[in-house]
């Protein structure tokens, strides 16, 4: 179902085409504003909710297909052909098999949700995504008795995707949610930004987003769908299990062993952006925390 | 032709490397001031600066091999290497304390007491805070034998400076496998060294 969710961040607080293309020149001239923001610390994060400009959004990207580089996948992503597209959707499924993408996107409703995206290298952004709720997509493939969770899949095309040329990576790239996570009115399949189709190193031409985990977890230029009853493998997760849980929520209780989980940067911000305190899920806990219920989160991260 | 080489060098004076191994800091700065940074121009300062501090100080540690095998002599420009590297560290640490955490100092103290990457980056700066501080010719005079002693803390703080590289990436990428190669190999032909001498008393 679409408009399941409505977002506090409206329309009004997306910049308007004409003005993103231009932020740096605004950003340039509100400097001394900038001063005044890290005095006001924590008060003056939260004003801030304005999504991140196209730009931003589309030239710092983890999409290690295209190498590990911020930039790699807005310099080589162009090498992707996304058209035709298809999605192999199986396992426990009524209706399974290649779905093209005007199957897929028969009947769907695309609507534009504005979300924060945190990284969990403890930076962030807010996304204005088009697209539709994964939920109303495996209705219509009809789940069957006994799938609890749903594991997706990246396309491997070496060949397109340079960076699958070297093994940093278990290629193809995978995650995985649990039933209930798939089905929640949050997460989306994405197939746009700023109204425009999706760019490819943002995932094109239709990719995950489920905002109240690590960013990773949202699988870009999905190929395969599989319903399945056992905890599907995610890419992360066995490149090293204490370090990226299955499910990786979004938490600044539970540090990274490595580094800390409290704090993020909020991408934009230039040399003096400072740090905003984390939200827990993503500050969608009021959305999903229900999900977790009586869930040791330290235990299962 | 390496003697031409080495009279010529010989004649330079030292000073000019100080304000040219300066530029880059310069540059890296007036580019993050003006957007060439990308978007996430403190990470990128933070890291830039900690790779430039890694080039100087394997470069202070070509210095001997390069006169011992090619017969280079590069003696004259290894202090200011060093303290080049020295000094690019300092601007690394001031760039994660001010613009990175800034002065968040309860997670400032947690990461120094808590995060494995953190200590080792800071072991490596400690050991090389003396070494910075007795570079004057008047604190290798007094020093002596001793001088050369403490100066080998280098061959530790440089490996320890590569492995705090290391220990923040997500993935082996070729940079990283490229400074771990060149700081281990530099200190590793010293330890050759070392033990061949043992070898041979």
């Amino acid at each position: 179902m679409a408009y399941r969710y409505r977002s506090p961040l409206t329309r009004a607080d997306v910049t308007p085409k004409h003005m993103y293309m231009n932020r740096r020149q605004l950003m340039a001239g509100s400097t001394a504003m900038l001063g005044a923001g890290l005095i006001g610390g924590r008060a003056a994060a939260q004003e801030a909710l304005e999504p991140n400009s196209l730009e931003e959004i589309t030239t710092y990207n983890n999409f290690y297909e295209f190498g590990t580089g911020k930039t790699d996948p807005a310099s080589y992503a162009h090498m992707l052909t996304t058209e035709p597209w298809s999605i192999e959707i199986d396992g426990m499924v009524d209706n399974p098999g290649t779905w093209s993408m005007a199957d897929v996107m028969e009947g769907m409703t695309v609507e534009e949700r504005i979300y924060r995206l945190r990284c969990v290298e403890a930076w962030s952004m807010v996304v204005p995504w088009n697209g539709f709720e994964l939920a109303d997509l495996l209705t219509r493939v009809g789940v069957q008795e006994g799938a609890r969770y749903v594991a997706f899949e990246t396309l491997m095309r070496p060949e397109e995707m340079p960076g699958q040329q070297r093994a940093i990576l278990d290629w193809p790239y995978r995650e995985g949610l649990r039933l209930d996570e798939a089905m929640h009115p949050l997460t989306l399949l994405a197939t746009g930004l700023y109204g425009d189709p999706l760019p490819n190193q943002n995932g094109a031409p239709i990719r995950l987003v489920v905002p109240w985990k690590y960013g990773f977890k949202s699988i870009k230029s999905i190929v395969r769908i599989s319903l399945v009853e056992e905890m599907p493998e995610a890419t992360w997760n066995m490149q090293n299990p204490r370090e990226y849980g299955f499910y990786s929520n979004v938490n600044p209780n539970v540090d990274h062993p490595r580094w800390s989980q409290a704090t993020e940067r909020r991408i934009g911000g230039g040399l003096f952006s400072g740090r905003e305190p984390t939200l827990m899920f993503n500050g969608y806990e009021d959305e999903v925390a229900s999900l977790y219920e009586g869930m040791d989160l330290s235990v299962y991260y | 032709m390496i003697d031409t080489l080495n009279t010529t060098l010989r004649k330079l004076p030292e000073w000019p490397l100080y304000i040219i191994g300066f530029l880059p800091a310069v540059w890296l700065l007036w580019l993050g001031v003006n957007g060439g940074l990308g978007v996430e121009p403190i990470k990128e300062l933070e890291q830039q600066l900690g790779i430039l501090a890694l080039q100087f100080l394997i470069a202070s540690l070509c210095v001997t091999p390069l006169r011992r095998y090619a017969g280079i002599n590069l003696l004259k420009f290894r202090r200011a290497f060093g303290l080049l590297g020295f000094g690019y560290i300092c601007l690394h640490l001031l760039t994660w304390l001010a613009l990175d955490m800034v002065f968040l100092w309860s997670q400032i103290v947690e990461d120094i007491t808590e995060r494995p990457y953190i200590m080792v980056g800071m072991a490596a700066f400690l050991l090389l805070v003396p070494l910075a501080l007795t570079s004057t010719k008047g604190w290798i005079r007094r020093l002596g034998p001793r001088w050369q002693k403490l100066h080998r803390l280098v061959y530790l703080a440089v490996p320890l400076g590569a492995v705090h590289f290391m220990m923040q990436e997500r993935v082996w990428t070729a940079q990283l496998i490229t400074y771990l190669v060149l700081a281990f190999g530099i200190v590793g032909i010293r330890m050759i060294w070392i033990r061949r001498r043992r070898v041979a008393r």
